[in-house]
């Protein structure tokens, strides 16, 4: 005889439905709290059906009885193992202490990130007083080509009147393309650390080199009211999404660690997450700034304001990460 | 190339297998994520439009940021609400789950949603294609990153075990000698596929219940011979039958003698 299966069946029959409507309780509503009493009898009867399986795996019996009984220990396994203790999430608590702990914590990632975009603004800034003639060449957006002083004039004339009209399509374009382009930054990580360091580098170069072209245009003034504002927020989020991108990569590389990569990468979740929802936050403050006070120039806003604001800015999130979360850390 | 299951050792040390999502029902539910997320943006936008001439700039707006709202955050908040399923996941019944075959945290929702635009390089999510293709357990990147896996949540087909139960008369049973001898004969896999027969025989067109059984009735007449009273008027099928319940139950207790 194999197995007397139609007296296995007739006596597992019950504890498995009655299994099986515990689990679609469970996987109906997985957040739910569940009672002690419900867990026990939960645990039995899976290790109960877990008996039951490994008497027929080695058996030849009908291939849908043992599928039906690995998918019941599986989902009680899952259900068992999945049980975890809840904490009450605090966004608060989040931004003020999980952020700017995980940005001091992984300093070399953020060395890194730094200097490959401060880097790449140095020869962007260089590679513009080289080639004055063809400073076209070096910019991304057509718009930018425009000499700096012509623009300016512009802008003066205008007082604001064309941004006016299209301030909140605006602040939103450009907390959703910056967002994008933090998200993106990040996840190139996963190319050991190509991706970020080419969008660093070059994105440092451009802004080096648009930077330069005012300065020797003698529109450093415009271009500080024009860039503080937005800049001190947008520019720093964007290098701690390369920040976030660098500890993948870090965890990528072995590096003479004995753990595999998986848990490697794991162990740097909690700090890409935090600095990655940080990132997210300072982008909206960013292009809400750009949008509604950045791109009003004087005569509407005077450049002292502006870069009075801008340094006020930059000053605050200098204490922020130098303070924040140092409670108990 | 990647395995069809995911094999877990529980700490018990009962072996399970969850099967894997293929890559072709993955990509259609992600086609399906998408048509839901276009259907969203539109709803979005139509409401929203009849407001527009009030303040056309702040709608405008309001609009950008919902379409990335959803464009980004659909498959985040949808696998952390419906336990790893997005509406494509759910109609296609796949589940993103922890490797460790547990249910996955939202924080590895979230990573494996991030590193999406990894996954989509360089175009329609062909390194995402060939990773999966290539690892073991069938991960994009960002699954791979995660250490999460989409397996299938289809529950297996439940046999009509009542088919099982003891006939009132088995005449083969009447030669327990030559029963023992037809349990102790049949092979482990020509077992099965009786039984499996048994079981699936209300699935079969007429046609082919009738070919199935004279083709497994032939294997087990060929294996023991019982007496010609025992087996005429047989149909292969009751044959079959009878030889299945030989097979898979205990033989009657006999009478107590006190």
């Amino acid at each position: 005889m194999i197995l007397d299966l139609e007296r296995f069946v007739r006596e597992g029959e019950p504890r498995w439905q009655e299994l099986e409507a515990i689990l679609g309780r469970m996987e109906k509503h997985p957040y739910a709290t569940v009672a002690v009493a419900e867990l026990e009898r939960l645990h039995a009867l899976y290790q109960r059906t877990s008996a039951d399986l490994l008497r027929v795996r080695g058996l030849h019996t009908e291939a849908r009885m043992r599928q039906y009984l690995e998918s019941l220990v599986s989902r009680g396994y899952t259900a068992i193992h999945g049980v975890t203790e809840r904490k009450k999430a605090s966004w608060h608590g989040w931004f003020l202490r999980d952020f700017p702990r995980a940005v001091r914590r992984q300093t070399g990632a953020l060395a890194l990130a730094m200097a490959l975009f401060w880097g790449g603004a140095a020869v962007g800034a260089g590679l513009l007083v080289r080639l004055f003639a063809e400073r076209e060449t070096l910019f991304p957006f057509a718009g930018l080509a425009v000499r700096p002083s012509e623009r300016v004039k512009q802008e003066t004339a205008d007082r604001g009147r064309q941004v006016a009209e299209q301030t909140g399509r605006f602040s939103a374009h450009l907390i959703q393309n910056n967002t994008r382009v933090a998200i993106f930054t990040f996840a190139l990580g996963m190319t050991y650390g190509v991706g970020p360091t080419v969008l660093l580098f070059s994105n440092g170069v451009y802004l080096g080199a648009v930077a330069m072209d005012y300065v020797k245009d003698g529109q450093t003034v415009f271009l500080l009211g024009w860039l503080l504002p937005h800049g001190v927020i947008e520019l720093p989020a964007i290098i701690l999404a390369g920040q976030a991108a660098f500890l993948l990569t870090g965890a990528l590389l072995p590096r003479g660690r004995r753990a595999p990569v998986g848990e490697r990468l794991r162990a740097v979740f909690p700090d890409t997450l935090a600095i990655m929802g940080g990132v997210a936050v300072m982008l909206g403050w960013a292009g809400i700034v750009e949008a509604f006070f950045s791109q009003y120039h004087e005569p509407v806003v005077p450049y002292a304001v502006k870069i009075a604001f801008g340094l006020g800015e930059l000053g605050g999130l200098g204490a922020f990460f130098r303070w924040a979360g140092r409670n108990g850390e | 190339m990647g395995s069809e299951g995911l094999e877990i050792r529980t700490p018990e040390g009962v072996p399970f297998t969850i099967p894997l999502a293929g890559a072709g029902a993955r990509m259609v539910a992600l086609v399906v994520d998408l048509l839901a997320i276009l259907a969203m943006e539109s709803a979005v936008l139509s409401a929203l439009t009849a407001f527009a001439p009030l303040a056309p700039d702040a709608i405008g707006g309001v609009v950008t940021l919902l379409y990335f709202g959803l464009s980004t955050g659909y498959g985040m908040v949808l696998e952390i609400w419906w336990n790893g399923q997005t509406l494509g996941k759910r109609l296609l019944g796949l589940r993103v789950m922890d490797q460790r075959a547990r249910p996955a945290r939202p924080g590895q929702m979230i990573v494996r949603n991030l590193l999406r635009p990894v996954d989509a390089l360089p175009a329609l999510y062909l390194l995402g294609a060939v990773v999966c293709w290539g690892t073991r357990h069938r991960q994009r990147v960002g699954d791979w990153a995660a250490g999460t896996v989409v397996v299938r949540t289809g529950e297996p087909v439940r046999a009509d075990w009542s088919q099982l139960r003891r006939e009132r008369y088995n005449s083969l049973r009447e030669h327990a000698a030559l029963a023992a001898r037809l349990r102790q004969r049949t092979g482990p896999e020509l077992a099965g596929i009786a039984l499996d027969a048994v079981l699936r025989r209300e699935e079969l067109t007429p046609e082919a219940r009738v070919a199935v059984f004279g083709v497994v009735a032939e294997r087990l007449r060929g294996l023991v011979e019982f007496p010609a009273e025992a087996v005429e008027a047989l149909s292969d099928e009751q044959y079959v039958r009878r030889a299945v319940e030989v097979l898979y139950t205990a033989p009657r207790q006999g009478p107590k003698y006190a």
